[in-house]
């Protein structure tokens, strides 16, 4: 019998389902990292250890015909969307069978069959999709919404303004997703960011929700909120997230001392998503500390056979490189 | 037949645009059009009166001043399902939405392994001469033609026009359609009802044996110009218009210079890393052993385009230019 599946209530059970989530991301990205360092993964890849809670907590209020728009850091999205951790892992070592045939990479998998719109790799560079995937929802008279996922860094991109403009003025189904991790790359966002961000959202007359980033259950209420809104034709929502990249910027980036300090990250560490709910489910009983484990290493298990499935996979024939260029 | 027969009846080319598109949205209701006054203004070119009225707000959707915004929007809602054309006012304004057409529409098809597409057509404008000076005047087709994944479209008559704009709307790759803003008011028949111009086929304008002028959108009528002038001194001169630069018509570009021996290209945009050097590049590689001269080329002077109108003038290439540098390669 499954750890979820023996948890005694509804609520436990859900609950678990975001460990799981949770801990799936944490794991998947210690493979990445693990795939980076023993150079089996070309390219880089920029982790989301740390910032989980954001990304389960809003698509666990998401319905799986619902969209999202995801960013550089985009693993996380994707896998709280539903992805296979096996053709994830395919895709960033560039192997066939990935999401994109291997022609997209860390910063580019999109997962159509799960209305997953792509990562990009232009910071803010989704949020005019995003925008327009629920012009297109409201146009073809679905009740769907989209999630657009990005970083504080996409603050500083004109083309953010623009379109928060428009989803206010057409009341359009998009919730803006700011994941506040504190760094635009090697910046404190203190330094590249004026006035307040609150403030920016609501200027449009788009209400905002300041969200502790590091508590999934705190995410999801506030998610399910701004869901319902659009979901009920009231329009778009701005949720603040105030998370931390437990990593550097990227897999690179070992020696952070010039932007950040170790006592900072062992502060955060204290907050650690995972850990946080965790705790909560032991101490109220729901779990053991045993049967966390468990998930854990059937997590474990399901991430060494989708590196496992990637390390084996073939690479695209020659011939794959003319093709979809046009559709 | 004749063209009445067959339906026809003199339009201009902004006649032809605007029945294209009524005729797409009838067809297909995931077709809207969204840009800046395109709703009860008919956009600033008057272009297309009469569209916000048939299909109201919804379907012609008036925009904020925010390009990149707009057309970013558009893209999202190409890639779920709908088919926007986005009217971006000025080719200009090209450079203000450029991340989004060349980092996000050329790639999401080849970036996400062919699962992604987007339908969207962007109409846009070149052409200088209508004294709007150095940011409303450039013909910038070469920088959208550089990107893989992007198509791109320069008709020359309202009859092209109309055909390759229903032929862009219902590509599923983004394309970028070009109009001629001095050109909105060429006469020309066209054709009642539905037929589409495919892309990728050159299109032979006047048939000729001395020498081959291979012309984009408005230079195609300066190419003519320049083959009346020719002809009274018995030079016969084809004018081939690639109608497409993306995808292109190279076969045809090749066998025309083979026909006559010599060729010279001329197109609106700088003639600097432009259209006309890829077009000659083309038909000197295809025709090397039939040509008798290198193949020369006309395309803008490369200056940002100034407003006094003698020195706008002197810009673009001219049908006397043209066919002075013909003279020379038939004659010398």
């Amino acid at each position: 019998m499954s750890s979820i599946s023996a948890a005694a209530d509804e609520e436990s059970a859900s609950q678990l389902r975001l460990y799981t989530d949770m801990m799936r991301i944490r794991l998947f990205e210690e493979a990445a990292n693990g795939l980076y360092l023993s150079a089996k993964m070309p390219g880089l890849a920029h982790l989301y250890s740390g910032e989980e809670a954001v990304a389960v907590g809003v698509c666990a209020a998401l319905r799986s015909d619902d969209y999202i728009t995801s960013t550089h850091r985009g693993h996380g999205h994707c896998l709280a969307k539903g992805a296979a951790v096996d053709l994830m892992f395919a895709e960033l070592l560039g192997r066939a069978p990935g999401y994109c045939s291997g022609k997209g990479g860390s910063m580019h998998i999109a997962d159509q069959a799960r209305n997953n719109l792509g990562a990009n790799a232009i910071v803010g560079g989704s949020a005019g999709i995003a925008t327009g995937a629920a012009l297109s929802a409201k146009k073809r008279g679905t009740d769907q919404v989209v999630a657009c996922f990005f970083g504080e860094g996409a603050l500083g991109q004109g083309l953010v303004y623009e379109v928060m403009n428009m989803a206010s003025l057409w009341t359009l189904p998009v919730v803006y997703v700011c994941e506040n991790n504190l760094y635009n790359e090697y910046t404190n966002y203190a330094e590249t960011t004026a006035g307040s961000i609150r403030q920016r959202a609501e200027a449009f007359g788009i209400p905002v929700a300041e969200v502790d980033g590091q508590d999934v259950l705190e995410v999801w209420k506030a998610a399910a909120e701004a869901v319902l809104r659009a979901r009920s034709g009231a329009g778009p929502s701005f949720l603040h997230c105030r998370t931390y990249r437990q990593y550097g910027h990227h897999v690179g980036d070992i020696n952070r001392s010039s932007y950040r300090s170790k006592e900072e990250e062992m502060a955060w560490a204290e907050r650690d998503p995972i850990a946080i709910l965790g705790e909560r489910l032991v101490s109220r009983g729901a779990v053991t500390p045993s049967q966390l484990d468990g998930i854990r290493e059937e997590v474990q298990t399901e991430i060494t056979q989708g590196v496992d499935f990637a390390l084996e996979a073939p690479y695209p024939d020659a011939a794959e490189v003319f093709t979809a260029v046009y559709a | 037949m004749s063209s009445a027969e067959m339906g026809e009846r003199i339009l201009t080319m902004g006649q032809a645009t605007r029945e294209a598109l009524i005729e797409e949205m009838r067809r297909d209701p995931t077709v809207f059009l969204i840009g800046e006054d395109v709703a009860e203004a008919g956009t600033a070119f008057k272009v297309l009166p009469g569209l916000y009225e048939e299909f109201g707000l919804e379907r012609v959707m008036d925009t904020p001043i925010s390009e990149p915004g707009f057309t970013g929007i558009a893209l999202g809602a190409a890639m779920t399902g709908m088919r926007p054309v986005v009217d971006i006012m000025f080719g200009d304004f090209l450079t203000l939405i450029m991340d989004q057409v060349v980092n996000q529409a050329a790639k999401i098809h080849y970036m996400s392994g062919g699962k992604l597409k987007a339908p969207i057509t962007i109409r846009t404008t070149l052409g200088a001469t209508r004294r709007s000076a150095a940011q409303h005047s450039q013909s910038l087709h070469a920088w959208v033609a550089h990107v893989p994944g992007l198509k791109v479209v320069l008709p020359s008559t309202p009859m092209d026009t109309k055909g390759l704009m229903k032929t862009a709307i219902r590509d599923d790759s983004p394309v970028i359609f070009f109009e001629d803003k001095m050109d909105f008011q060429v006469k020309g028949p066209v054709p009642e009802g539905d037929y589409l111009i495919p892309f990728g086929v050159a299109d032979v304008k006047r048939s000729g044996t001395d020498v081959t002028i291979v012309a984009t959108s408005s230079m195609v009528r300066v190419a003519l110009a320049a083959a009346d002038e020719l002809e009274g001194e018995g030079i016969s001169a084809e004018v081939i218009d690639p109608r497409t630069i993306v995808p292109l018509d190279r076969e045809a570009l090749i066998q025309s210079a083979k026909k006559t021996g010599r060729a010279i290209v001329i197109d609106e945009g700088y003639q600097s890393f432009g259209v006309t050097a890829e077009i000659a590049a083309i038909m000197a590689e295809g025709a090397f052993y039939d040509l008798d001269k290198p193949v020369a080329r006309l395309g803008a002077l490369d200056v940002p385009v100034p407003f006094s109108p003698g020195l706008e003038d002197l810009t673009i290439p001219s049908a006397a230019r043209v066919a002075e540098i013909a003279r020379h390669l038939v004659r010398d």
